[in-house]
């Protein structure tokens, strides 16, 4: 409750700044608040109170999701300064966007109503809709909106008749209600309309997550977005979906096993394989990384369908393994964009001579992206592998296991490019806080692979 | 705790040398580092002799609730593999001192980064530690190769990354399987592994994964296809450390890991994955004898030599496995004088091509006796260390099915041939214009190749304290096998 109120009030004040026209002011505010929003968040550490009428549940999934949702954002907006450094027109209506999209995203995290479900998701996408095209200048950034918000309408559409038939089968919106209602009719066999309804609301929440078969929005979509925000959405929005739909399933069907199980999984084993052999045929960086998200969503996913008192801190490990990789990778890309005019992954070649910090920063977070121990990403993918073969699932895991060996080929481009091809560009230049950016994004990926008990206890 | 040092100052020396900017300081330094950790490899065989016969132990709770710890130690056979890599890598350091390599800090931190990661799979007892540092030895070896490499390197080295990685995410899937099937609480502690109960169906599965996996590693006939190029393709230290070291790795994954587990299956039906080695060996050194590349005449040699280290691992029974354990000392020993030898001949020709090369040994006489001594031990001579490895298995391999056994015995006549062909061909005869000038190996030269003569002669003559160490290692296993 306090993160949304004090993101809010943040958001707000950035507006105010914005009519002020301190604009000097606007990034050190926002990464002050960002953090007093963090430390707020981590006070309500098992708290464990239902709000409203149990519209919000303040657990402690909720606050550590929340929380790393929050670091992500911050993060994010330290490559702020660098990346919209060029621009002269008035930024704080992007940023204020870009708060009220988290305030989204913490709704999401801790919701105990789909109602609530609805509106988090709501003020989430509106907002991205219209960071997709901040860019007005660029054909590119019309198209990834009008993609983005005639998709995400539609399917919005999916998510609220799903939630709609939820509620006339079960008579609640409340999660709790639901699961009391499901344990009830379990034996004789749920009625159709909630079937219905929970599989228009599955369709709904992968669209946003970017499961396939409903990912074909996501590499358009994060290809014309502006890259700052393409990384907000490849790590915030996709952590904020995940979790929605971990805490949909954990709370509604904690304890009972049913049809949906085999569903999320075909659809995982779906995405892992497409996700990972289409990301092979991406030319860019930017585009390979949408797949490369849409991979992720789907090793995220094995976390649905094998619920286990390990569960949640895998699923959370993972999300912030692939959040930091995932922000590094982005920041590095701007970089290049910036000195060599493109991100196609020839730009890349042979930055490893001139510039051994960013290559370095980029060949970790593609190593960890891939699963190579000692790196954070390895032990994420190890803690969902070993929950989901435990529940019974190998043949996912095992499907998972030639993903990750199958994305090792797209991974790999942007190393041997920095490493094994002969330069022929501009030297990057990097900033000092920029370097310094991405020497702590490289050392908390190799302190989380090497030291992982410190965040693999939290959850139980 | 000397296991864990043997493991965190080579670990840390290369994050040290990464960082080094003086080019001339960086190869002493590395040397000196290479250096210091044989000096602990050597304090812990005094300990292990001296002391107790036992598994020198650390122990720490990494991952309590997961049941991963750091668990390492060394038992006789641990021991054997790591002293081979604690005296190997100073030998491949100080003999790349006469090729020219840039960054040369790079190069020897991942050298070294390279040595931690071998002996960490070597001294891991906790499953998922071994499959971390595993993977952990493939980062640098495929950046050496990749960087510092030859002709069409990226291709080829990705193609090594590519199968080598998946090989090893099978292993991992395997692991995690049976680590739920251990009993409770769950562990990846080496002994809860072997404990584990597995029905043979289950069995099977983790066998095929394992097998796969080290079957890539070592590499065994027909999952071989990347070795001859990657060999050809690294720069010779590269060569070295994957033809000396890391094709050890696999082999030791196959007595350390996969026969405690799977020894049922390996008891009831081994007698089909033993003939995937034994075809090795013969393919291998029918290719082998039709080679003109020097580099990969050792490669294919290399796949003939291991394919009968695996089949006497996999015969269960004592002598063979003692065999296969000293045999892969001696391997490593051997196949890493060879490349040192044709570094030093395409130092001063210019080329690996045996057609080319001829009469080496009139301009350089000291370097044909070497290069004899070296392929000699190669081939399995009495008195050189190939013979006592490689008698052994076969004795081993005899009891357990004859018809193998004489196949298996073929490798031997097999590198007989090529190698003394090779011989002729490249030193014998007459010299022609690329070998005209030679000159013969100037005292720095020589050095690594005492170092490694020494060695084929001692454990050929005087095989004793290997023998000791290895019947250690062998008794840890086959107590479990029976």
């Amino acid at each position: 409750m306090n993160s949304i109120i004090s993101l809010s009030a943040l958001g707000v004040l950035v507006l105010f700044l914005g009519i002020l026209k301190k604009k000097t002011w606007l990034l050190p505010v926002i990464l002050v608040g960002l953090l007093a929003s963090l430390v707020m968040t981590l006070a309500h550490w098992n708290l464990n109170r239902n709000l409203f009428h149990n519209m919000l549940i303040i657990d402690n999934t909720g606050v550590a999701f929340s929380s790393v949702m929050i670091f992500s954002t911050f993060l994010i907006f330290m490559f702020a300064a660098q990346y919209y450094s060029k621009v002269t027109r008035p930024l704080d209506d992007i940023y204020a966007i870009m708060i009220f999209a988290l305030v989204g995203a913490v709704l999401m995290s801790y919701y105990g109503n789909l109602i609530m479900l609805f509106i988090g998701i709501e003020t989430l996408s509106i907002a991205l809709y219209v960071l997709a095209g901040s860019h007005k200048e660029a054909i590119i950034s019309n198209e990834a909106t009008l993609k983005y918000f005639l998709l995400g309408s539609f399917l919005s559409g999916f998510l609220l008749f799903g939630i709609a038939l939820l509620y006339g089968s079960s008579g609640s919106f409340d999660l709790y209600a639901i699961h009391s209602y499901v344990a009830g009719h379990i034996q004789q066999g749920l009625p159709p309309m909630f079937r219905a309804g929970l599989f228009l609301l599955i369709i709904g929440l992968s669209f946003k997550i970017a499961i396939a078969p409903f990912h074909f929005w996501a590499p358009d979509v994060y290809e014309g977005t502006p890259t700052l925000l393409t990384a907000f959405m490849a790590t915030v929005v996709k952590t904020a979906s995940i979790i929605a739909m971990y805490r949909f399933f954990s709370i509604t069907f904690f304890g009972i096993h049913g049809i949906w199980e085999m569903t999320i999984a075909i659809l995982a084993a779906i995405t892992i394989v497409i996700g990972n052999l289409t990301g092979i045929y991406q030319p860019n960086l930017k585009r390979m990384l949408a797949y490369s998200s849409i991979s992720h969503s789907g090793y995220m996913m094995l976390a649905m369908v094998a619920f286990s008192s390990n569960t949640a801190n895998a699923l959370l490990f993972y999300a912030i393994s692939y959040s930091i990789a995932t922000i590094a990778a982005f920041a590095i890309l701007i970089l290049v964009r910036e000195a060599r005019g493109n991100d196609y992954f020839g730009s890349f070649n042979g930055i490893a001579g001139n510039n051994r910090l960013v290559a370095f920063t980029l060949a970790v977070a593609m190593l960890s992206l891939t699963g190579i121990p000692p790196l954070a990403g390895f032990i994420g993918k190890y803690f969902l592998f070993s929950a989901a073969i435990e529940q019974g699932w190998l043949w996912l895991v095992l499907i998972a296991i030639a993903g990750s060996a199958i994305s090792a080929g797209y991974y790999f481009k942007p190393i041997i490019a920095m490493y094994f091809r002969e330069d022929q560009g501009t030297i990057l230049q990097a900033s000092p806080a920029f370097r310094a950016n991405i020497i702590l994004l490289t050392l908390l990926t190799l302190l989380l692979g090497i030291f992982p008990f410190l965040l693999s206890n939290l959850l139980k | 705790m000397l296991a864990l040092l043997l493991i965190l100052f080579p670990l840390l020396a290369a994050v040290g040398l990464f960082f080094v900017r003086e080019e001339k300081w960086v190869r002493n330094l590395a040397l000196a580092v290479a250096l210091v950790e044989s000096g602990i490899s050597v304090a812990a065989l005094t300990q292990y002799f001296l002391y107790c016969h036992c598994l020198l132990l650390f122990r720490f709770e990494w991952l309590a609730e997961y049941g991963i710890s750091l668990k390492f130690g060394m038992d006789g056979f641990s021991m054997l593999l790591t002293l081979l890599t604690t005296f190997l890598i100073p030998v491949i350091i100080y003999s790349s001192f006469s090729l020219k390599i840039e960054k040369p800090a790079s190069f020897y931190g991942l050298v070294i980064l390279m040595q931690a990661g071998l002996i960490g799979v070597y001294t891991a007892f906790d499953g998922i530690m071994f499959y971390i540092f595993w993977e952990l030895t493939l980062i640098p070896a495929y950046f050496i190769a990749g960087y510092w490499g030859g002709k069409d390197r990226i291709r080829i080295t990705f193609k090594f990354f590519a199968y080598t990685f998946t090989g090893s995410l099978l292993m991992l899937a395997a692991i995690i399987y049976m680590y739920f099937l251990t009993p409770l609480p769950h562990s990846f502690d080496h002994i809860w592994l072997y404990a584990a109960s597995l029905n043979p169906k289950e069995q099977m599965w983790v066998f095929l994964a394992f097998f796969i996996a080290f079957a890539i590693k070592v590499p065994i006939f027909p999952f071989h296809t990347w070795q001859p190029d990657t060999y050809s393709t690294a720069p010779y230290p590269g060569s070295m450390l994957l033809g000396g070291l890391m094709s050890k790795m696999g082999l030791f994954g196959m007595i350390r890991w996969m026969i405690p587990i799977t020894f049922s299956v390996i008891n009831r039906s081994g007698v089909l994955a033993m003939i995937l080695p034994v075809a090795g060996i013969v393919y291998a050194s029918l290719i082998a004898l039709g080679q003109d590349d020097l580099k990969r005449l050792v490669a294919y040699s290399s796949i003939a030599h291991l394919g009968l280290v695996a089949a006497g691992a996999m015969a269960l029974n004592a002598q063979a496995m003692q065999g296969a354990m000293v045999q892969m000392v001696s391997h490593g020993v051997n196949i890493t004088g060879l490349f040192i030898l044709i570094q030093y001949i395409e130092s001063r020709t210019n080329t690996t091509s045996i057609a080319r090369l001829g009469g080496i040994a009139l301009k350089a006489p000291g370097m044909a006796v070497f290069f004899m001594i070296i392929l000699l031990g190669s081939i399995g001579l009495p008195l050189t260390n190939g013979f006592v490895g490689e008698f052994l298995i076969l004795l081993g391999l005899f009891r357990y099915n004859a018809v193998i056994a004489a196949v298996s015995g073929l490798t031997i006549i097999f590198s007989a041939v090529y190698m003394l062909w090779m011989f002729q061909r490249v030193m014998l005869g007459n010299t022609n214009e690329t070998t005209e000038n030679i000159s013969d190996l100037n005292l720095k030269e020589m050095i690594p190749l005492i170092a490694i003569v020494i060695i084929v002669l001692w454990i050929g003559i005087f095989p004793g304290m290997f023998m000791h160490l290895a019947e250690n290692g062998v008794g840890q296993i086959i107590g479990v096998v029976k």
